[in-house]
């Protein structure tokens, strides 16, 4: 027992290092950081914090990151759940191929369906929105949200299902009032990925906007100047960049411990 | 097989208990003979469970000690107990053939293979599981499975009793009595201590020689179905055992008459004697197998009126309301039913009292 | 367990086929088309058949990023797989500890990709980087951007700190979703934690761990902003994985023709090998049957 507790505090202080080293970074100017090495800040500034929370440039980043972010999230799990019940209990015409099909959306190289992308969603007029980021990021969170969430449900066993449809619980009633709380470690987990890809991606989220949905990681790129990076800033702003979905992780970490308990039924 | 000896037991899933009521079991002392069938029978969190655990090893008691045999084991962990469980829900390893799954309790414990494969057969044999044997486990219906579990527990010959925590709960209803048969054959061959958790009254008196009624962390009472029948010693017993349970009216002891309401019941010498030396509230209680019911006026008769009457199929149940409170009597099918009024008759034999809910 | 037949079902399905089909298969449709033709420009295009395909399948750079794809995908599954598991079940059940390690695990895991190979270029610079600093100070000299050797080490680590959180937070979803009954009966069984490892923990993970392995191979093959931020794909072209190569091509010569075939071939290679992986994981431990 001992013995585990170690190796798992020597892993997380290794896990932790590189994050503190952006920390550290974040709280110096770039012409310290440049100039001397140090492992703790030793001219303390919040100088570089200042500037975003100050710039509409930077911080209206992190809102349309926000937004998109959660919009995608919640399209996502509103139409994986039923989808996944429907692969974990169902038998149906093409349930084996369609199930893998939907895994291969994560499997095309970005740089090239970019510029299709970007035809697809001016054809359509959502260029710029951030409805056309959450739409394009479904085509590969769903899929995971899919295959995540009917795993979950294939441990729940059937009988579940069968007593509530003879107690005479409707499907809508039934999922919701049954199986969703059953499965709760499932879609915290679920939620938790979701929101996670759909953050750090980049491509497609700078792809499909220009200004008045322009996602936080794409502003960070502006870091880099004719004077080469601002890495107090850019540390800054990724400092930044973990605290929602460190918060989010936060609110379902009691959902992904609990597990589900069989035969509390 | 082993006797077991439960001294002084209590339980409490809190650090620090200071109220009897935080204790989830409060006070078991008990012995459980080697070889027998029992039933622990009570409602849901009763303490049951808990003590099930604590029996098993996987919950070490805040007080007391076991002893399997006179050997203490209260701090020994379920392995080296040598019991077996069989839970609620089939407990199986999915990935292994159920000879395999058999096979494991012994693997682990270094038996050599030639051991091993005679007495999985054996036991195989007895669970008529032999067909399944090369099968995985995985694929089987529940009845099986549970059978399965079991089984990993009758391989070890040394094992000392054989915990059973609600099994059949998934069970098809249809299958459920012929696997309560094969149990109890299984225990007349093998003579093996058997314990057996559940709220079903029928299952525990069917399966058990002795069942043992827990209420509120307590063993209320210890006997055979038919002591808990005719003498339950509290009445929680009478009300929890029989279906329907058993009828409790209050009463006023007034010259060897019980007074219920304007209602008198005549109790006889012995009864009212016995009433007299009571100091807490007076409760009488009869099982309605035994209230005897009257179209017309009897000697000894109380009068009641009619309130419903529920055909059960091969039996009635009457609900009649005497002196302000309801009584159910049993009548067999043929039995003619009064109207409007009934005469109810207490026979004194059949007459329980109980005093602060405790048999007299 | 058996499954209801019922083509009803395709009614749940339904919202998440349209979702996914609007942003599918009309750009992968266009990428076919363009994989076809020639293009000079808005209007100006000449089919071409298969010549792309043919023009990508001969070209010695992309076999040398395939080969180097390959070792770098096999080598980021070997370890990162195992360590998340070592991780998870290494974690407690419960309580702040639990919380704790996972809002840590997290953390990597939400920091924008580009982001995470610039802030490891610094860190792994040997003036000003905490890792590049002390590994020289342990006396060995480290440059990765002019030792191939470097290089990869440098990406390898930063990649298994970036996704060994990945697998090891769905082995712990995993882990935590198995009943207490289990675990109760193997002690009874008198099994070893090793024999609780073999017999339910792992086969009881094994959904997750297929999602996590199939994620993590996905996700590898296509790695692209990291090394890209952090090395270029140099020194020389020693750390040039598929999807870089692929952007010079697309990008670099502003030529859509072959980089669509290109990717065509990519995700086709993709394709076949998650399904593979698929496949075997799907029939692991059913074999005896």
């Amino acid at each position: 027992m001992k013995k585990r507790t170690l190796g798992l505090i020597v892993y997380f202080i290794l896990l932790m290092l590189p994050i503190y080293w952006m920390l550290n970074m974040s709280l110096r100017t770039n012409a310290d950081i440049l100039s001397v090495f140090s492992l703790y800040p030793r001219h303390f500034t919040f100088e570089n914090y200042m500037k975003i929370f100050t710039d509409a440039s930077w911080y209206s980043g992190y809102i349309n990151s926000i937004i998109y972010v959660s919009l995608n999230t919640v399209i996502s799990l509103a139409t994986a759940l039923p989808a996944a019940y429907a692969f974990s209990r169902y038998r149906f015409i093409g349930d084996g191929q369609m199930f893998f099909w939907l895994l291969t959306n994560r499997m095309a190289p970005a740089a090239v369906f970019l510029l299709p992308f970007f035809q697809l969603y001016s054809t359509v007029g959502l260029i710029d929105t951030h409805i056309a980021v959450a739409l394009a990021h479904c085509l590969f969170n769903v899929p995971l949200a899919v295959w995540i969430l009917e795993g979950f449900m294939s441990g729940v066993p059937k009988e579940i299902d069968e007593t509530a449809y003879i107690d005479g619980y409707s499907f809508p009633r039934f999922f919701t009032t049954i199986f969703i709380p059953l499965i709760r470690s499932g879609v915290g987990v679920t939620a938790f990925f979701c929101f996670m890809f759909s953050w750090v991606e980049l491509l497609f989220a700078r792809t499909l906007t220009t200004t008045s949905a322009k996602p936080i990681a794409a502003i960070m790129t502006r870091t880099v100047s004719a004077s080469g990076l601002d890495w107090g800033l850019l540390s800054a702003a990724g400092i930044l960049t973990i605290v929602p979905g460190a918060l989010v992780i936060w609110f379902v970490r009691n959902h992904m411990a609990k597990g589900f308990a069989m035969g509390r039924v | 097989m082993a006797q077991i000896d439960l001294e002084e037991i209590a339980h409490a899933y809190m650090a620090d208990p200071r109220e009897v009521s935080d204790y989830a079991l409060k006070r078991i002392h008990n012995v459980w003979q080697d070889g027998g069938a029992y039933a622990l029978l009570g409602p849901s969190g009763c303490g049951k469970t808990t003590l099930l655990n604590v029996i098993s090893g996987l919950l070490t008691p805040s007080r007391g000690r076991i002893l399997f045999d006179g050997r203490d084991v209260t701090r020994l962990p379920p392995e080296k107990r040598n019991i077996a469980q069989v839970f609620q829900f089939p407990v199986l390893y999915d990935t292994m053939s159920v000879f395999d799954n058999l096979a494991f309790p012994l693997r682990n414990r270094g038996f050599n293979e030639k051991d091993v494969k005679k007495r999985v057969h054996e036991v195989a044999d007895i669970l008529d599981l032999a067909p399944f044997l090369g099968k995985r486990a995985a694929g089987l219906a529940a009845d099986a499975k549970q059978k399965i579990s079991l089984g990993r527990g009758l391989v070890r010959r040394d094992v000392a009793a054989i915990l059973f925590d609600e099994p059949l709960t998934v069970i098809d209803p249809n299958l459920k009595w012929q696997l309560r048969c094969k149990l109890k054959e299984i225990h007349e061959q093998l003579k093996l201590t058997f314990i057996y958790v559940t709220h079903d009254q029928v299952e525990a008196l069917t399966f058990a020689d002795k069942v043992i009624v827990m209420y509120e962390g307590e063993i209320v009472q210890i006997g055979t179905p038919q002591e808990l029948f005719e003498n339950p010693v509290h009445t929680f017993v009478g009300y929890f055992i029989g279906s329907p349970g058993m009828n409790f009216v209050p009463f006023a002891l007034e010259n060897g008459i019980a007074r219920v309401g304007d209602a008198e019941i005549f109790l006889g010498e012995r009864l009212a004697g016995v009433a007299g030396t009571a100091t807490g509230e007076l409760k009488l209680g009869i099982r309605p197998l035994y209230l005897e019911v009257h179209g017309k006026k009897v000697d000894q008769g109380v009068e009641a009126r009619v309130k419903s009457v529920e055909d059960q199929g091969s039996f009635k149940i009457l609900t009649a309301i005497m002196g302000g409170h309801p009584v159910r009597a049993r009548l067999a099918e043929d039995e003619p039913v009064p109207q409007e009024t009934a005469w109810l008759r207490f026979p004194t034999d059949w007459i329980r009292l109980f005093s602060d809910d405790r048999l007299l | 367990m058996d499954k209801w037949e019922d083509n009803r079902a395709w009614f749940l399905v339904l919202p998440v086929f349209i979702i996914v089909a609007f942003s599918a298969i009309i750009p992968l449709m266009t990428v076919v088309n363009y994989s076809l033709q020639d293009i000079f420009g808005p209007g100006q295009r000449v089919f071409v058949g298969v010549e792309w395909f043919k023009e990508v399948l001969s070209d010695k750079r992309l076999h040398e990023a395939l080969v180097r794809q390959f070792i770098f995908s096999g080598l980021v599954l070997l370890i990162e797989m195992p360590l998340g598991i070592i991780i998870a079940l290494m974690m407690p059940k419960k309580g702040w500890g639990a919380s704790l390690s996972l809002v840590m695990l997290a953390l990597p895991l939400l920091i924008p990709w580009n982001v995470i190979g610039t802030i490891w270029m610094i860190f792994t610079r040997p003036d000003i980087g905490l890792f590049g600093a002390g590994i020289n100070a342990l006396g060995i000299a480290f440059d990765h951007t002019a030792s191939p050797s470097d290089a990869w080490v440098t990406l390898m680590l930063m990649e298994v700190w970036h996704w060994t959180p990945l697998v090891a937070l769905l082995a712990y979803a995993g882990l935590r979703a198995i009943p207490e009954a289990y675990f109760q009966a193997a002690r009874i069984d008198g099994a070893s934690a090793w024999a609780i490892f073999k017999y339910i923990q792992l086969p009881k993970m094994r959904g997750v761990l297929t999602i996590a392995l199939l994620l993590r191979f996905m996700d590898s093959f296509l790695i692209y902003a990291e090394p890209f931020v952090l090395t270029g794909g140099g020194p020389g072209n020693t750390t040039t994985f598929l999807s870089i190569y692929l952007v010079k091509v697309a990008v670099g010569q502003f030529d859509l023709g072959p980089a669509a075939a290109f990717s065509i071939i990519y995700f086709l290679i993709i394709l076949l090998l998650s399904w593979l992986f698929y496949q075997v994981l799907q029939n692991v431990g059913k074999g005896e049957a």
